[in-house]
């Protein structure tokens, strides 16, 4: 460590200090609102809105330090679009009273979010949704369905990409909102999936009245603040470092530990191939952190979400295998909207349902391969037929 | 801790890649085949004029007292030139069995680049596990015994026995395994070159027939540390290896065209080489952290070793049949060097411990015994 980076760790220490010796930590909200004025919600955020302007690496030490105290954190699995996306894109195209406005309540847990991206007519192809937001004086009015929205049924606030010009190519014609889910004209259906609850609704907009306030980014630079969320959304599920034999491999080598009679030959090979794996990944993981650490960020970030969503359907599978009666049985199909998602969490047979969709959200394992393949090896792009005609025009 | 290349590293792995490009490229290597070659000028060039076959050698013994990092980073790029050189045999396995032994007689002559040395089991051997002796020094005690008359015994599939000097043998003694070396011109000694699958790390046979032999000291331990540094080491050859196929491959999809595009531009090419990337990315964290482990003598050695191995081998090969299959039928020509790298990498794949025996090893080294 050189000196001004012993000076910036010590800096952070005396400040956790502080921040602990105020507050309580029992009392979780007034202590996150404590902690975000302190600058170490994010303390790669501007000084003022939850950080103090210092490199990313250092959000590790705050997070050790306040870890160790028994701290309360803002739990990613409750409100992961607000934590891993809005945050993140509010901070690089929001003004500074949008920073006022949201930042601190997404950082409380205080006012959850969603995202209303998909659509019947645009998935994977982001840059086609249809939803329309047209300008009304010091408003927009929204029209148009969105789909598999998760967590819309508790979110205050969305962020949302519509259309606000159907005569330019559709990249051209989006523009980014924050949208009040509480506004009148919103309403939200939930939708059962594989597992039996239902994480996701579809989303109808009617007359949606936004203030101008609620757009995020200039008109017609949706495209751009989408990407930066995408990129961020897909850091957040594969990125983030952790220790050996933590997770989906964590529950399969319990079993294995704790069951001697399930144990076959064939499958202690399986075992440890998975096991491999999961091991080569995070050290790919904590390479990443170190490349990012050196201010050398390796492409390796855009294909961590790839990995994990392979691994964790492989292993999910060999789980159920591996369980024999156990893994035939299921603990719960009511239909219900859960507060709270842990992939890793419930039996074997939710936990491979529900990594199915692993490949599917935040960009499916397909167009990821054409990411890397184009962004990273600068092989030729896919075919578009699309995307000099204006979108009014495209064959629907 | 740290999974990057340092400076110092990244200046030796450029003068390493020099020296490969001026004196072994692809065409030369593909000679080995043919039995004509000679590689010792390389050899003698990498290990004493650019000081490489002592980097693990303590300064105190002639070598130049870095560490397995920079080992690591030679052997990255002898996999991306798959150079025919004895760098992992003699300066790996063999420097590793004798620096455990206690040697110092021999050592200063091994690091300066003056004699070269090779560890007399077969390539095939793996660190040993905790379970039946099916491989390991347990096994190599059998092979090579001690008698008034000298050493008798045959040990097969020997690397770098042809090319070696000294042999560093592991001999069943009265208290266990021990270490000896014979001299490569001792009589009663027989080295025969077999045709391997792989002629850029060549095989030997090596038969002793009552030959005069000098004895290192114990045997066990440094036979199973040498393993394991050459497993650890190993998997950054095959990152190397992989690395240069990706690249090749890369190249020449971004070039090839058929049905009027580039074979680059159709989805089922770019999706097998995104895969194919993110592979190798794994592959080089592994391979750096079971190297940077042995450097530090850390306790995770063992662990890192079993997964790197377990890891990288299969990426090398997955790799090399990728670089054949989408060069077409220039893939399977002897004129294109993609099958040098496959049969590299076939081969090592079974070099030092298949995966398999990793995966086994790894199970009882984490607690997830097999039965
Ligand atoms: C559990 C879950 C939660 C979700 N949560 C949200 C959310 O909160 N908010 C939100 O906005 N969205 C959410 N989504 C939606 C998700 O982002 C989309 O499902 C996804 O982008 C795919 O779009 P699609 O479903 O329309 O499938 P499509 O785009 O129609 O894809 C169908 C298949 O075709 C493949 N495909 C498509 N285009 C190509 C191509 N160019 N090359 C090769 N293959 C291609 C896809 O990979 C896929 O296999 C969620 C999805 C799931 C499963």
């Amino acid at each position: 460590m050189s000196s001004d980076e012993q000076d910036i760790a010590a800096g952070l220490s005396a400040r956790v200090r502080a921040l602990l010796a105020e507050h309580d930590v029992a009392d979780e909200r007034a202590f996150l609102g404590a902690r975000f004025d302190a600058g170490l919600a994010w303390v790669h955020f501007p000084e003022g809105h939850g950080g103090l302007g210092l490199p990313q690496v250092w959000q590790r030490q705050v997070e050790a330090e306040l870890a160790e105290a028994g701290a309360p954190y803002p739990d990613p699995g409750r409100n992961p679009i607000g934590l891993g996306m809005a945050a993140p894109t509010i901070a690089a195209f929001g003004t500074e009273e949008q920073k006022r406005r949201f930042l601190r309540p997404l950082w409380t847990g205080e006012e959850l979010w969603c995202q209303l991206f998909s659509e019947p007519g645009a998935g994977s192809d982001l840059a086609a949704v249809a939803t329309r937001a047209v300008r009304d004086g010091d408003s927009w009015i929204v029209n148009g369905q969105k789909v598999w929205t998760s967590g819309a049924e508790k979110a205050r606030l969305a962020i949302l990409v519509a259309r606000t010009d159907p005569d330019v190519p559709k990249h051209a014609g989006l523009t980014y909102f924050v949208c009040d889910m509480t506004a009148p004209g919103v309403e939200v259906r939930p939708l059962r999936q594989i597992t039996g609850e239902a994480e996701f609704n579809e989303v109808f907009l009617t007359d949606v009245r936004l203030p101008d306030f609620y757009r995020l980014g200039e008109e017609g630079q949706g495209w751009r603040v989408a990407t930066a969320t995408l990129n961020n959304e897909r850091v957040a599920i594969g990125g983030a470092p952790s220790a050996r034999e933590t997770g989906m491999i964590a529950k399969v080598a319990r079993a294995w530990r704790d069951h001697p009679e399930l144990r076959e030959p064939a499958m202690h090979d399986e075992l440890m191939r998975l096991w491999v794996e999961v091991e080569a990944n995070r050290l790919t993981r904590v390479r990443l952190r170190q490349q990012l650490a050196a201010g050398q960020p390796g492409p390796e970030g855009s294909a961590m979400k790839l990995a994990f969503a392979r691994l964790a359907q492989r292993i999910s599978g060999f789980e159920i295998e591996l369980r024999g009666e156990d893994g035939l049985r299921y603990d719960d199909w009511t239909m219900r909207q859960p507060d709270y998602v842990d992939m890793t969490g419930r039996g074997p047979g939710y936990r491979y349902l529900r990594a199915k969709g692993n490949s599917i959200e935040g960009g499916t394992s397909e167009i990821l391969r054409n990411v890397i393949a184009e962004r990273v090896l600068g092989l030729p792009p896919e075919h578009r037929v699309d995307k000099s005609i204006p979108w009014k025009d495209l064959p629907r | 801790m740290t999974l990057l290349y340092s400076e110092t590293e990244e200046f030796l792995r450029d003068s390493v890649r020099r020296l490969f490009a001026d004196r072994c490229p692809p065409g030369a290597v593909a000679a080995a085949y043919d039995g004509a070659a000679d590689f010792s000028g390389l050899w003698k060039s990498l290990a004493g004029d650019l000081g490489v076959a002592g980097l693990i050698v303590p300064e105190s013994l002639g070598g130049a007292g870095a560490s397995a990092r920079e080992a690591a980073v030679v052997l990255e790029e002898i996999g991306r030139a798959v150079a025919p050189v004895p760098f992992l045999s003699s300066a790996v396995l063999a420097t590793t069995a004798l620096l455990e032994a206690g040697d110092t007689a021999l050592l200063p002559a091994l690091a300066s680049g003056e004699r070269t040395a090779a560890l007399a089991v077969p390539l095939t051997s793996g660190p040993p596990t905790s379970g039946p002796p099916t491989s390991g020094p347990a096994r190599h005690a059998a092979a090579v015994r001690h008698g008034d008359g000298g050493l008798t015994g045959r040990v097969t599939s020997v690397a770098g026995a042809a090319e070696a000097d000294v042999l560093v043998v592991p001999v069943a003694g009265d208290d266990g395994l021990e270490l000896r070396t014979v001299a490569r011109d001792a009589p009663g000694l027989t080295v025969t070159p077999v045709l391997a699958l792989d002629m850029t790390r060549p095989l030997a046979d090596v038969e002793f027939a009552g030959t005069p032999s000098a004895r290192v000291g114990p045997g066990e331990d440094a036979v199973a540390r040498a393993l394991l540094a050459g497993a650890a080491l190993l998997a950054s050859e095959q990152v190397g290896l992989a690395r240069w196929c990706l690249e090749t491959t890369l190249a020449y999809v971004k070039e090839r065209r058929q049905f009027g595009r580039q074979i680059g531009s159709y989805q089922a090419i770019k999706h097998r080489l995104a895969d194919l990337w993110l592979e190798v990315g794994q592959a080089t964290a592994a391979a750096r952290y079971a190297a940077d482990t042995i450097a530090r003598g850390d306790e995770d050695a063992e662990i890192a070793a079993a997964v790197a191995q377990a890891y990288c081998s299969d990426v090398a090969v997955h790799a090399a049949e990728e670089c054949v299959q989408l060069h077409g039928g220039i893939g399977m020509t002897w004129e294109h060097p993609a099958h040098l790298y496959l049969k590299r990498a076939k081969a090592d794949q079974l070099a030092l411990g298949t995966p398999y025996h990793h995966r086994a090893r790894l199970g009882d080294l984490v607690d997830l015994p097999a039965s």
